[in-house]
């Protein structure tokens, strides 16, 4: 356990470095990082602290929220197949921020795009909340999460549809595909408080996921609290992914994949789960954006793609392994 | 010391009364046997006892503070439920949860109980197995030594020898006992009128929503209250080998 933890540590570290180190301007490790922390006023110093580090630093919080959601989300529902998109949020930031490109708000104030979108996330949760309720089965709340999720989805067709202007429409689409290129330092303190709320609210739920391996009523019997433990998911899982999603779009597969992944490394215990989930999310989407940025340098390969094309063979085997396993 | 009472107790489920008037106080030392049909709210008495159901009136653990109530008494629900792929000891370690605040190791004593648990349902051999590979029976003896681990005054379990084979029945039965002679008590729900006539020290028949009969087998499993509640005829008599009760025929 403890040497999985060093490993992941040691490895997210790495990827973070070498985050910073990539990027079109060709420089080397050590003159960039010199950069980064003496720094002068020259145009490398600038290059590190305005473009790289924002950039690496959205990664490592993204990526750990979205494993460590991914994680709880699948502990707490006992089903290897949720994922932190289950419950409607990153569907309704998405229409927030489609909404903020149509209507120009991201055009006329910088930061009306992501602020727009965690509107759409608070209205999503709201939703998912009264649908769902606070008590109830886990069943229900993942049908609210898919009923949000459609009809999210549905507005955003709707607005894509009746855009009389292709540029947004190309802009809207792009943006959905998710990525970290041209983030700032500003996108990382709106995201970083919330991703941070939410990652303390989801990290408590560790105990109360160990117990409902036993099912509910016996975790309940056990003196976990069941109805705060899903109001706590909620809200923590909407904060990052609302957060997440605001920033860099929608980025799937890495809160569905990483738990799956990890799973049998920390003897499939759920409380476990979540702190090597988190760790290897940051590690999938840092590994993910380097790879965007070295394989097609100049064709802005967007970060969402990339998680979907290694993350879906990796679902499917996560199937097959199901299947054969007939779990 | 009483460690259940429960006065002018009842259930309402949808509108539809399950159970009511319920009176009915469990002491230290006991073995009680929860017997009834199918749907005649063996579960659903054992379950609003504990205030996982809404009741009416008054239960002693149902106002118990959630920890408070999980040092207090152990639950085995009838599905048996292992979601995760984890080893047997982690899930027997799970039972603990309530002696152990959040943020908190498991401590020396934690270790010892899940070693008694174990122990007492003869699973060291299946210590290091996944248990989610285990057999049924097998999956059902470790969330027994779940419960067990607990190691609260008082144990409830849902059908907990359904499905294991018959020495292992007998095994749990008697561990029960222990406990009970140990001064903790148990209250098993159950359908096998033997075992129960052999090894609880009181039985509690469910019938009609209310207790139709309560006390000891010899007195409960009468031919008539036999007859009553479960529809059958049965040969039940005290030998030099203990009590035997094996249900006969099915009466009109």
């Amino acid at each position: 356990m403890m040497r999985l933890m060093l490993i992941l540590t040691v490895l997210v570290g790495a990827l973070f470095v070498a985050a910073l180190a990539a990027g079109p301007a060709n420089i080397g490790l050590f003159e960039s990082l010199g950069a980064l922390v003496g720094g002068d006023a020259g145009p490398l110093t600038l290059v590190m602290r305005e473009i790289r580090l924002p950039r690496a630093l959205l990664a490592l919080m993204i990526g750990g929220g979205l494993g460590l959601a991914g994680a709880a989300m699948q502990g707490y529902l006992r089903n290897p197949l949720a994922d932190p998109g289950l419950i409607g949020v990153s569907s309704s930031a998405a229409l927030g921020a489609v909404l903020a490109i149509q209507t120009g708000l991201s055009a006329s104030f910088a930061f009306g795009l992501p602020l727009a979108a965690l509107v759409g996330a608070v209205i999503g949760v709201v939703l998912v909340l009264v649908l769902a309720g606070p008590r109830g089965s886990s069943l229900t709340l993942i049908l609210a999460g898919i009923a949000i999720s459609a009809l999210a989805g549905a507005l955003t067709s709707l607005v894509l549809n009746l855009s009389p202007n292709p540029f947004a429409a190309n802009e809207i689409v792009f943006w959905m595909m998710g990525s970290l290129a041209d983030r700032s330092m500003t996108h990382v303190w709106i995201a970083l408080p919330l991703i941070l709320l939410g990652a303390v609210m989801l990290i408590t739920l560790a105990r109360g996921l160990d117990a409902l391996t036993l099912g509910e009523d016996a975790a309940e019997a056990m003196g976990i609290g069941l109805r705060r433990m899903r109001l706590t998911l909620i809200f923590g899982t909407a904060a990052v992914v609302g957060a997440s999603t605001a920033v860099a779009g929608a980025i799937g597969f890495v809160g569905l994949v990483v738990p799956h992944l990890l799973r049998p490394f920390v003897g499939a215990q759920p409380g476990r789960l979540l702190w090597a989930s988190a760790l290897g999310g940051a590690g999938m989407l840092l590994a993910a954006d380097i790879v965007v940025r070295v394989v097609l340098p100049a064709r802005d390969l967007k970060l969402g793609v990339v998680t979907a094309l290694i993350g879906a063979p990796l679902f499917l085997h996560l199937i097959y392994r199901t299947r054969r396993e007939g779990l | 010391m009483t460690l259940l009472t429960l006065k002018d107790f009842g259930v309402t489920r949808r509108k539809r009364e399950v159970l009511r008037d319920v009176n009915m106080t469990v002491d230290q030392g006991e073995l009680i046997g929860i017997i009834g049909a199918n749907g005649a709210g063996k579960t659903t008495l054992m379950r609003a006892a504990m205030g996982l159901i809404d009741s009416t009136g008054h239960s002693s653990l149902a106002g118990l503070p959630p920890h408070a109530r999980g040092r207090a008494v152990a639950w085995m629900p009838q599905s048996r439920e292992i979601a995760w792929p984890v080893d047997v000891e982690t899930l027997v370690r799970l039972g603990r949860t309530p002696h152990i605040a959040a943020g908190q190791r498991p401590q020396a004593e934690d270790f010892a109980a899940v070693e008694r648990a174990l122990l007492r349902m003869d699973l060291g051999a299946l210590r290091g197995r996944t248990a989610t590979r285990l057999s049924g029976g097998e999956q059902a003896r470790v969330l027994i030594a779940r419960a067990l681990a607990q190691e609260t005054p008082l144990l409830m379990a849902d059908e907990p020898i359904a499905g294991l084979d018959p020495a292992h029945q007998i095994a749990t039965m008697r561990s029960f006992a222990d406990l009970a002679s140990e001064g903790h008590s148990v209250i098993v729900s159950l359908h096998d009128l033997g075992l129960a006539a052999r090894h609880c020290t009181r039985l509690i028949v469910i019938d009609k929503g209310g207790l139709a009969a309560d006390g000891p087998p010899q007195e409960v499993l009468s031919a008539a209250r036999v007859r009553e509640t479960f529809g059958i005829s049965a040969y039940f008599k005290t030998t030099a080998e203990g009590p035997i009760f094996q249900p006969l025929e099915v009466v009109a």
